[in-house]
């Protein structure tokens, strides 16, 4: 709205100050109001929830200061495991598929017959819903008729563990379903950015001898560093998002609890939706580290402009 | 990796290229057999899940998975379709994705515009807000939604859904078309001014007819992940009836718990929609992908 006060050194401007141009704000008017509505508002109130001990019955939460928080890092032990499992995650997703995504990028990047056959293989979980991940690869994990015990007999194990209902393993089996997922999205944008890499960079490399691994590690690697650093981002914020499977296949239980679903299971199963609030603010924190970074990379290149 | 030397070469030179020809044909065969392997331990959940589609949880039960499929049976997929009604939860998808799908391509052509073609001084805050949104963690949003659908007496509506869809990928979709709409030039525009055309005949006449190819990548990502949503549906909405087919899997799953034939058929014909906009977009699709990831 200050934009009224430096226009009076416009020629031509009838009053001393020039007539605000309404018209972007027309145009952004419904789409705004709808977020802040809706996504904007709603963030600050979490915030404000935090604070209470609201049950989702009262009409008006009683306030309760930082106590949610308090109980969360001194007594609950539900929490330090939901916390430890996503930091699994996120050391697990931004390695993992990361090294595959790039491998396999760098195998489909070359022209070869019925590559695209094979690419196709690799990027058709991204269109399953994590849902069906999660049946899925829960029928793989059976512990009796399930296909990869079925394996571990046929070829002489006695005893197979029983995944998903193993305290020690079930995370892991979950992780590695989110895994299969990821790696054909990080190979995508991979193969992207190898696409925009400017060829005589490569051929200048062979021209001075390079061989194929210097050719990767000093030219391919640090061109791709702003890609690499986007999947690193993406992939930190799908970790912190992790839901779905978890919700699916354990529903937290055998000490695979993550924040996002124990925020859930205490809003929503438990009713205490100010304890609820508490965790979800602890996740946006979490999240708000990378979300800067990404938003500063953003607005250095806008201003670069 | 062909480096395609089409003059004249010395017989020696010939000879050596061969040479090296055979050893790359050694390679690819070596690679391909890599490939076709990997490719089928990848795939290796999704055809396990096939074949049991096909089969009865008894003879699985007794024989193992590995056994040799006795008899296949399309009843699977007869009883996730009726009794488990997961036709009726497609529907149910359809009917939040498609209207979402158009209220946000509209709304977000709408504020990209205007953060494309216009120099306001709150141009930029606008558009990080819009950038920032888009990797908030949903569980932010979860109580004060819930909180809100049920003032407006929304709650247990795919109206709700709708609504929350919309306007959490705006933020997304005005990122996406923001940028592309940048690259339009604005001589275009210029030439329109002249002939009398108004704002909103700019953007609808000129503006959105450009942005087709990044509308359509757009669509076809925001289709696969709207459709694909499980966590509001679960909040936004108590009545099986209404619900879409991720959140009727979890309740077809508890129904049929140990009926492992029954539950891979609906999780199979679930990704059916998914699969073959994939197929039929795919160019769309990846796309739409890498648009999003910075330029």
């Amino acid at each position: 709205m200050a934009a009224t006060l430096k226009a009076g050194r416009l020629p031509g401007a009838s009053s001393k100050r020039r007539r605000m141009n309404w018209t972007p704000y027309l145009f952004l008017l419904l789409p705004l109001a709808l977020y802040f509505v809706w996504i904007i508002a709603p963030t600050f109130y979490t915030i404000y929830l935090s604070l209470t001990n609201w049950n989702g019955v009262d009409p008006i939460p009683g306030f309760v200061g930082l106590q949610n928080f308090e109980r969360l890092f001194t007594k609950d032990r539900t929490f330090s495991e939901a916390l430890l499992n996503n930091v699994r995650w996120l050391v697990v997703f931004i390695t993992i598929p990361t090294t595959l995504g790039l491998g396999l990028a760098m195998i489909f990047n070359n022209e070869m017959r019925g590559g695209r056959w094979y690419k196709i293989s690799f990027y058709s979980p991204l269109v399953m819903s994590l849902p069906v991940i999660g049946l899925i690869w829960g029928w793989v994990y059976h512990p009796r008729a399930g296909l990869l015990n079925g394996f571990l007999q046929a070829i002489g194990v006695a005893d197979p563990p029983g995944w998903l209902g193993d305290r020690d393993l079930a995370i892991w089996a979950v992780i590695i379903a989110a895994v299969w997922r990821q790696v054909g999205y990080v190979m995508v944008l991979y193969l992207a950015g190898l696409k925009n890499i400017d060829p005589s960079f490569v051929d200048a490399a062979r021209v001075d001898g390079a061989n194929r691994w210097q050719l990767f590690r000093h030219v391919i690697l640090p061109l791709l560093a702003p890609v690499t650093t986007i999947i690193v981002v993406i992939s930190i914020i799908d970790s912190l998002r992790a839901f779905d499977l978890v919700s699916i296949m354990t529903r937290g239980a055998q000490d695979t609890q993550v924040l996002a679903n124990f925020m859930y299971i205490e809003a929503f199963n438990n009713y205490r939706m100010g304890y609820g609030a508490a965790i979800a603010v602890v996740l946006f924190a979490i999240s708000l580290i990378f979300i800067g970074f990404y938003l500063s990379r953003v607005i250095r290149d806008e201003l670069e402009y | 990796m062909t480096t395609a030397a089409k003059t004249t070469t010395p017989p020696a030179v010939q000879a050596e290229a061969r040479a090296a020809n055979m050893r790359r044909l050694g390679g690819s065969a070596g690679l391909y057999i890599f490939l076709t392997v990997l490719t089928i331990v990848w795939l290796l959940p999704v055809i396990a899940a096939f074949i049991t589609s096909f089969r009865t949880m008894d003879e699985i039960s007794i024989q193992g998975f590995w056994s040799i499929p006795q008899q296949f049976t399309l009843t699977n997929f007869n009883e996730a379709w009726n009794q488990a009604r997961v036709s009726r939860y497609l529907g149910n998808s359809f009917a939040i994705t498609i209207p979402s799908l158009i209220g946000m391509l509209f709304l977000s052509s709408l504020s990209a515009y205007a953060l494309a073609r216009y120099k306001f001084r709150l141009n930029l805050p606008i558009y990080f807000m819009f950038v920032a949104g888009t990797m908030l963690p949903f569980q932010i949003l979860l109580l004060p939604v819930f909180r809100l659908t049920n003032a407006l007496g929304l709650y247990n509506t795919q109206f709700s859904l709708i609504l929350i869809h919309t306007a959490f990928q705006l933020g997304f979709c005005t990122f996406v078309l923001r940028n592309f709409m940048k690259t339009v030039p604005g001589e275009i525009f210029d030439a329109a001014r002249v002939d009398g055309a108004g704002e909103f005949r700019m953007f609808w006449q000129i503006m959105i007819p450009l942005s087709l190819p990044a509308l359509a990548a757009l669509a076809t990502l925001e289709f696969t992940w709207v459709f694909n949503d499980y966590l509001w549906a679960i909040i936004l909405l108590q009545d099986d009836a209404l619900k879409p087919v991720t959140a009727g899997l979890a309740t077809l799953r508890g129904q049929f718990n140990t009926n492992w034939p029954v539950i891979t058929a609906g999780a199979l014909i679930a990704t059916l929609p998914t699969l073959l906009v994939f197929i039929f977009l795919q160019r769309y699709f990846i796309q739409g992908l890498t648009l999003g990831s910075g330029k």
